[in-house]
C-alpha cells in the first residue's frame, strides 16, 4: 500500500553502531531506497546504504586539467600571439615562466570543482526537504542518527515497513510528511 | 584539579587532546551556546569597539592616502617598498599557519588539530584580506588595480606574465578564494547544527540560509569528506607556492640580499612560524574567556610550541645562510650588504629581529615553559613582532644600500604608515571578534567525530595513553 502524503519512515538510534547494524538489516532486507542521517561522518555508514563511490575525484581531476590548460594557454595566447614584444631576442613562449600562474589555476579550477561538484552531486542547496517534518530531526545535527525508508521504495509498505523498523530496537519510528 | 592536564604533562604522559566525561550533546552545547546566547558578552562590546576604532583609523588613513597619494607615506627612491610591503609579506606568512593546520595536518592524521582549525582557518582569511589591501593601497593608482588581472580590454594590452608581480597577484587571489572554499565547506554541517538550535526567528533564517538545507545524509557525508581530504591535498601544495612566489617578489630581483636562493624555503618556515605565534596569540585568550580548556588542552598549547621551535630553527638556519652566502660570495655588493644590516644605519631592527625570532624561541625547548600559558602567550607576542622586523630588514635595508653610493637614501615611516599597519591590525581583530561571536569558533562535527573515536579507544586498551597521535 503506497501513500503519497508519505515521504518515508524515520527511525531514531543513540549511536552510530546502532545506526550501522540497522541499515545493513535494512539493506538486506531488500530495501534499496534507504538513507541515513548522523551527525558527523560515521565511517562505512554510506557502503551500508548503498552507495560504495563517488565520482568527485574524476570531477576534480577534470576541474584541475582544465585550469592548467586555460592558464597556459591563457598566457601563451597573451605573450606570443596577442602582443608578442620582443625582449632582447628571448623566445616569445617563455614557458619557464608561466608554470607559477598555471599552477595557480590548476589549483583554482580542482578547488571550485571539488567545492562546486560536492555541492551540486549533493543537491545542495536544498531549500525544502520532507525529513524535517520529523520534530526530532534536529537532532540529527547533535546527538542522534536516524535511518530513512522512503515510500518510493518498492517494497516499502506503511505498515509491514514500520513494524520492520521496530523490529531493528530503535528509540522512535515516525512518519515523515511530505 | 588534580588530574589537569598540566599534571599529566609533568608526569611524562601526553596529556589528553579532549577534557574527560565528553558525549555528543555537550561538545555540540558546548560549542554552538557561545554562539546562540541571547546576550553579549560585556568584554566582547568593550573589545571590538577598540577594535573598530583602528578599523576607523585605517578607514581615515585609506581615505587620506587615495586623496594626497603615496608621498603621504615615507617611501622614496630609492626605498620605493616600505611599509606596505613590510605588511603585506608579514600578514600573508601569518594566513600560512591556518592552512597548514587545517590542510597539511589533515593529511598526516593529526587528530589534535581538530579543536583549533577552524579558528586558524578563520585567521587565514582575516590574514589574507588584511594582506590583500597593501599591494593595491601601495599603487600609484589604486582605482586600476584590476590590470594586475588579464581581461580583454580596448588597449589590447595584457599583463606581464613574466613578471612576480603578476604570479602574486594570481597566487594571492587564489590563495584568499580556496581559503575561503576549504572553511565554508567545513562550516556548512555547523551551519546546520546553528539552524536548529537556534531559538532566534533571524538566526534561524540565516544560519537555514547559508547551511543550504545540510541533513547529515550519510551519501553527503560520504561526498564531504572526499571534498574535504582533495581539497587539502590541494592547499599543501597551494599554501607552499603562495610564500614561494611571495619570496621571487624580492629573490628574482637583481638587488644584494635579496637575490638568493634560499628565500622561497625560508619564506615558507617564516610564514609558518609567524602564523603559528599568531595563532597561540589568539587561542590562549580564547580559551580563557570561553573556558574551552578541555577543548584546547595543554596538549595543544604544547604541539604549537614545539612547532613554532622547529620553524623558528629554520627560520635561524635561514639567516645563518643569509650572512653565509653574503661572505662566500665574494660580490662585494652581497657582503657589503651583510655587514651592513649589522652595524649600519638599520642595526637596531635587526639586532631586534635577532633577539625576537632566534634567541626567544629558545625557551620553547624546555616543557615547563610550553606549559605555562603566560610565558607562551609572551614568546608568541616576542615573535610577532620579531617577523614583522625581520620583514622590514629584508626590504629596507636592501634597497636604502643598493649598488651606487649615490643613490643612497633612507626610509623613515610617517604616521600615515603607521596609522595604516596599525588600522590593518584593527581590521583583523575586529573581524576574528565578529566571527567569534557570529560562528562556531571549532568545529563542531569534527570534535563529535573525535568523541566517537575517544569512545572506542577506551574499552579496547583501558589505561594505556594515546601515542597515535
Amino acid at each position: 500500500m503506497k501513500s503519497h502524503s508519505n515521504y518515508g519512515l524515520m527511525a531514531e538510534f543513540k549511536t552510530a553502531e546502532e545506526l550501522i547494524h540497522a541499515a545493513q538489516a535494512t539493506t538486506n532486507a531488500g530495501y534499496h531506497r534507504i538513507d541515513a542521517f548522523s551527525p558527523f561522518p560515521v565511517e562505512g555508514l554510506a557502503d551500508a546504504v548503498g552507495f560504495h563511490s563517488t565520482r568527485l575525484p574524476l570531477v576534480v581531476l577534470l576541474g584541475g586539467m582544465f585550469g592548467g590548460v586555460f592558464g597556459f594557454l591563457l598566457q601563451y595566447y597573451a605573450a606570443a600571439i596577442s602582443y608578442p614584444l620582443n625582449v632582447g631576442g628571448r623566445p616569445l613562449n617563455s614557458w619557464p615562466a608561466f608554470i607559477p600562474i598555471t599552477f595557480e589555476l590548476t589549483i583554482l579550477f580542482a578547488a571550485g570543482a571539488a567545492v562546486f561538484g560536492m555541492l551540486i552531486m549533493n543537491g545542495l542547496p536544498t531549500p525544502y526537504h520532507p525529513v524535517f517534518n520529523v520534530p526530532r530531526f534536529a537532532l540529527a545535527s547533535r546527538d542522534r542518527f536516524f535511518l530513512c525508508i522512503k515510500a518510493r521504495d518498492p517494497q516499502f509498505d506503511l505498515v509491514g515497513t514500520r513494524k520492520f523498523l521496530e523490529s531493528l530496537n530503535p528509540r522512535e519510528v515516525s512518519d515523515i510528511d511530505v | 584539579m588534580a588530574d589537569s592536564p598540566i599534571d599529566k604533562l609533568a608526569n611524562g604522559q601526553p596529556a589528553p587532546i579532549l577534557g574527560p566525561g565528553h558525549d555528543y550533546a555537550s561538545v555540540t552545547d558546548k560549542i554552538s551556546s557561545i554562539v546562540l546566547a541571547h546576550k553579549t558578552p560585556r568584554w566582547w562590546i568593550f573589545g571590538f569597539a577598540i577594535s573598530f576604532a583602528f578599523v576607523m583609523l585605517l578607514m581615515y588613513a585609506v581615505t587620506y592616502l587615495f586623496a594626497v597619494g603615496v608621498g603621504t607615506w615615507g617611501v622614496q627612491v630609492p626605498v620605493a617598498w616600505g611599509f606596505a610591503i613590510v605588511n603585506f609579506v608579514w600578514w600573508i606568512g601569518i594566513g600560512h599557519a591556518g592552512t597548514l593546520i587545517s590542510a597539511i595536518l589533515l593529511l598526516l592524521r593529526q587528530q589534535w588539530r581538530t579543536s583549533i582549525n577552524r579558528f586558524a582557518e578563520a585567521m587565514t582569511l582575516f590574514a589574507v584580506a588584511c594582506a590583500g589591501l597593501f599591494p593595491v593601497l601601495h599603487l600609484g593608482r589604486p582605482w586600476v588595480a584590476y590590470w594586475l588581472f588579464p581581461y580583454p580590454d580596448t588597449m589590447k594590452m595584457w599583463p606581464n606574465f613574466r613578471s612576480p608581480l603578476v604570479w602574486d597577484a594570481f597566487a594571492v587571489s587564489t590563495y584568499a578564494t580556496v581559503s575561503l572554499l576549504f572553511w565554508f565547506i567545513g562550516l556548512l554541517p555547523d551551519l546546520a547544527t546553528l539552524r536548529d538550535r537556534a531559538k532566534n526567528k533571524a538566526a534561524k533564517i540565516i544560519y537555514g540560509f547559508l547551511a543550504m538545507g545540510w541533513r547529515g545524509s550519510a551519501v553527503h557525508w560520504f561526498r564531504h569528506e572526499t571534498a574535504s581530504l582533495l581539497l587539502a591535498g590541494l592547499a599543501t601544495p597551494l599554501v607552499l607556492s603562495v610564500h614561494t612566489i611571495v619570496s621571487f617578489d624580492f629573490a628574482f630581483g637583481i638587488v644584494p640580499g635579496w637575490h638568493s636562493t634560499i628565500f622561497p624555503p625560508y619564506f615558507v618556515a617564516g610564514a609558518i612560524y609567524a602564523g603559528f605565534a599568531m595563532v597561540l596569540t589568539l587561542s590562549i585568550p580564547v580559551r580563557k574567556v570561553f573556558g574551552l580548556e578541555d577543548f584546547i588542552t595543554a596538549r595543544h598549547l604544547d604541539n604549537m610550541g614545539k612547532v613554532m621551535l622547529a620553524t623558528g630553527l629554520i627560520v635561524g638556519y635561514g639567516y645563518m645562510m643569509e650572512a653565509f652566502t653574503g661572505y662566500y660570495s665574494a660580490n662585494q655588493f652581497e657582503k657589503y650588504i651583510t655587514l651592513n644590516r649589522m652595524n649600519g644605519h638599520y642595526a637596531v631592527v635587526y639586532w631586534c629581529l635577532i633577539a625576537c625570532n632566534i634567541i626567544t624561541p629558545q625557551f620553547l625547548w624546555f616543557r615547563k615553559i610550553r606549559a605555562n600559558v603566560a610565558a607562551l602567550f609572551t614568546i608568541a607576542m616576542v615573535v610577532n613582532v620579531g617577523m614583522w622586523l625581520e620583514r622590514f630588514v629584508i626590504v629596507v635595508t636592501s634597497l636604502a644600500r643598493d649598488f651606487t653610493p649615490s643613490a643612497w637614501g633612507n626610509y623613515y615611516p610617517t604616521r600615515w604608515d603607521w596609522a595604516v599597519l596599525f588600522g590593518s591590525i584593527g581590521l583583523f581583530v575586529a573581524l576574528i571578534f565578529l566571527f567569534i561571536r557570529f560562528l562556531p569558533l571549532i568545529s563542531i562535527f569534527e570534535m563529535r567525530s573525535l568523541v566517537n573515536e575517544e569512545g572506542k579507544r577506551v574499552p579496547e586498551n583501558p589505561g594505556v595513553p594515546d601515542m597515535s597521535s
